[in-house]
């Protein structure tokens, strides 16, 4: 058995980790790409850099703000206090919402790309149909971006089920609470355990490859379809 | 102000000149706006729509108030009941032709909106198109679909963007009969922007001709084209347009003679069925003058009128003469030495000699 009982937990717990992210991802960075598609607002650049930036921070950066934060001094600390939901830091939720920050730049940019590609006729074309505004958005330009909210969902659990840096700094390495499979990795690496570290790593590389790979088919099928 | 009547007042900036319009229309048949690329026709058409905000406008068909901006009245594009076919095929790429026919269909929430479905897709001959998804119809198919899309929804107006011009010739030709015999059944007025003067010679009952965001002239085909001064040269001369039938056939020498309001004409036969109605379009440059019948002439086709004005042609050896024949016009275009030696002025009864006629539709 190539995996011990706190492999398992780690990977279980970076499946759940990833697919909580994806899916609140999906809801929040939808409406952001839309609006970000459609906008003529002088807020259109800020905040479309803003939402860019955790593509090239570091995730130590990322994570020390989100620590500091959700520390039991930090802004949103204190409202989870005052809510009385406790401190979000060293927790599963903590990790989430890291997360969703860390990826979302991985799920806005094929939205917005997706967006932009279909042009203004077809929400034209769908109101001289008699379809109010949010009813055209959810019967035409979102079908119509179909692909790129495909792309934007798997990106995000990829990148999300890859994160090491944001996990680290916010999530400590808690098992069974806060260890995914990198931060499992970095323990049997520091723990001299090769063996466990070559399995785990060697089942990353093979789903990372397995995910860039169905998504390049997916491209290629999708591209046949849209003009 | 009649009830039966479109009325568009709208003024919209654009990049190189502000495009201002005041147009009463008549609420039924085809209205072409008319006009050079970067006239403002689709602006007009869009104002119309709704799809872009004009400013101090008023949109009124047939009494009912799309916008009024003095009353602060702006109905959104969705809640106006309007047909819009566009330039490109614009069908929605994730559903099948009859899911696109369905998309507006669903939406109006009237009885008869099932029917009126039905009865587009015989207009249009599109039945066989329905169950193929879009990406497999050929650029008229798709035209044809859209339009039948629009029809669908039972719309008090259709307005139509050069539905041809992204179309090749020979898809061109395929797809105007279609538009003709929605203009002969159908009730619905419709706002058709074209450039191409082959366009308007077949299509148009009401002609309004822009030029740089300006009405240039706005009226009943027939009269706007038999202007002296027209502002629209249909084909590669200036000429008149007749609407006319066919009333009479001579076997033995393979011609049909078309009658108009004000007299008629022979022309070929060819096949045209008696009662068929047809759009002559005689050009000045075929047109000549006699102050008396000529009897030993090869022209088969003269026609009694008088002269109702003589105007100054482009090149100053010529003249233009308007001849009325009835209540119709004919322009004929002669030289000025012509003018002075016959003694051609207003009121003068003449014979009007056709040598040719185009038989548009």
């Amino acid at each position: 058995m190539p995996f011990d009982a706190q492999a398992w937990e780690a990977i279980r717990l970076t499946i759940a980790l990833a697919s909580v992210t994806t899916l609140l991802l999906l809801v929040l960075a939808t409406p952001l790409a839309w609006w970000l598609s459609q906008t003529h607002s002088r807020w259109r650049a800020p905040i479309g850099a803003l939402v860019t930036l955790p593509l090239v921070l570091p995730p130590t950066v990322l994570g020390f703000y989100l620590l500091v934060a959700m520390g039991p001094l930090g802004p949103l600390g204190q409202l989870t206090q005052a809510l009385g939901w406790g401190v979000l830091s060293f927790t599963f939720t903590g990790l989430v919402i890291g997360s969703i920050v860390f990826s979302l730049p991985f799920a806005v940019q094929p939205m917005l790309h997706a967006f932009e590609s279909i042009g203004a006729r077809p929400m034209e074309v769908a109101a001289t149909l008699r379809a109010r505004p949010l009813d055209a958005f959810f019967t035409v330009a979102l079908p119509l971006a179909r692909p790129g909210l495909v792309t934007a969902a798997i990106l995000s659990f990829a990148h999300t089920v890859g994160e090491f840096g944001v996990v680290l700094m916010i999530g400590g390495n808690i098992p069974g609470r806060t260890r995914v499979v990198s931060t499992q990795i970095y323990g049997h690496v520091e723990a001299m355990e090769y063996a466990q570290a070559h399995w785990l790593a060697g089942t990353m590389v093979l789903f990372s490859f397995a995910v860039l790979l169905a998504l390049a088919m997916l491209r290629r099928r999708s591209a046949r379809v849209m003009p | 102000m009649s009830i039966e009547l479109i009325r568009v007042r709208l003024e919209l900036p654009r990049a190189a000149f502000l495009l201002q319009v005041d147009l009463e229309l008549p609420a039924q048949g085809i209205t072409v706006l008319f006009g050079a690329s970067g006239s403002g026709k689709t602006s007009v058409l869009r104002c119309v729509a709704g799809l872009e905000r004009a400013r101090n406008a008023e949109i009124r068909i047939a009494g009912e108030v799309w916008q009024d901006d003095p009353a602060g009245i702006f109905l959104p594009t969705w809640a106006r009941p309007l047909g819009y076919v566009f330039q490109e095929a614009s069908l929605f790429e994730h559903l099948d032709v009859l899911g696109n026919l369905r998309y507006g269909l669903k939406r109006v929430r009237s009885p008869a909106a099932a029917e009126a479905l039905q009865a587009a897709i015989d207009l249009l001959g599109i039945r066989s198109l329905l169950p193929r998804p879009v990406d497999r119809l050929s650029g008229g198919e798709r035209q044809r679909v859209a339009i039948a899309r629009a029809l669908a929804t039972q719309p008090r107006l259709l307005l139509m963007d050069e539905p041809l011009a992204a179309l090749d010739q020979a898809r061109r030709q395929e797809v105007l009969p279609w538009l003709e015999r929605l203009r002969d059944e159908l009730r619905i007025p419709m706002l058709y922007v074209t450039h191409s003067a082959d366009e308007l010679a077949r299509l148009a009952d009401h002609l309004v001709v822009l030029d740089g965001g300006q009405v240039r002239a706005s009226g009943p085909i027939a009269e706007v084209l038999s202007a002296a001064d027209a502002p629209v040269v249909v084909g590669d001369d200036v000429g008149v347009l007749l609407p006319a039938a066919v009333v009479e056939r001579d076997a033995r020498w393979q011609l049909v003679r078309a009658g108009f309001d004000g007299g008629s004409l022979w022309l070929r036969d060819d096949g045209l069925p008696e009662g068929h109605r047809v759009r002559l379009r005689v050009l000045a440059r075929d047109v000549s003058v006699t102050t008396e019948a000529a009897h030993a002439t090869s022209i088969q086709n003269r026609l009694p009128g008088h002269i109702d004005s003589v105007v100054a042609d482009r090149h100053p050896s010529q003249a233009i003469v308007r001849i009325q024949c009835g209540r119709s016009i004919l322009l004929a275009r002669v030289t000025r030495r012509a003018v002075a030696e016959l003694g051609l002025r207003p009121g003068l009864a003449v014979w009007a000699q056709v040598k040719s006629v185009a038989v548009v539709t």
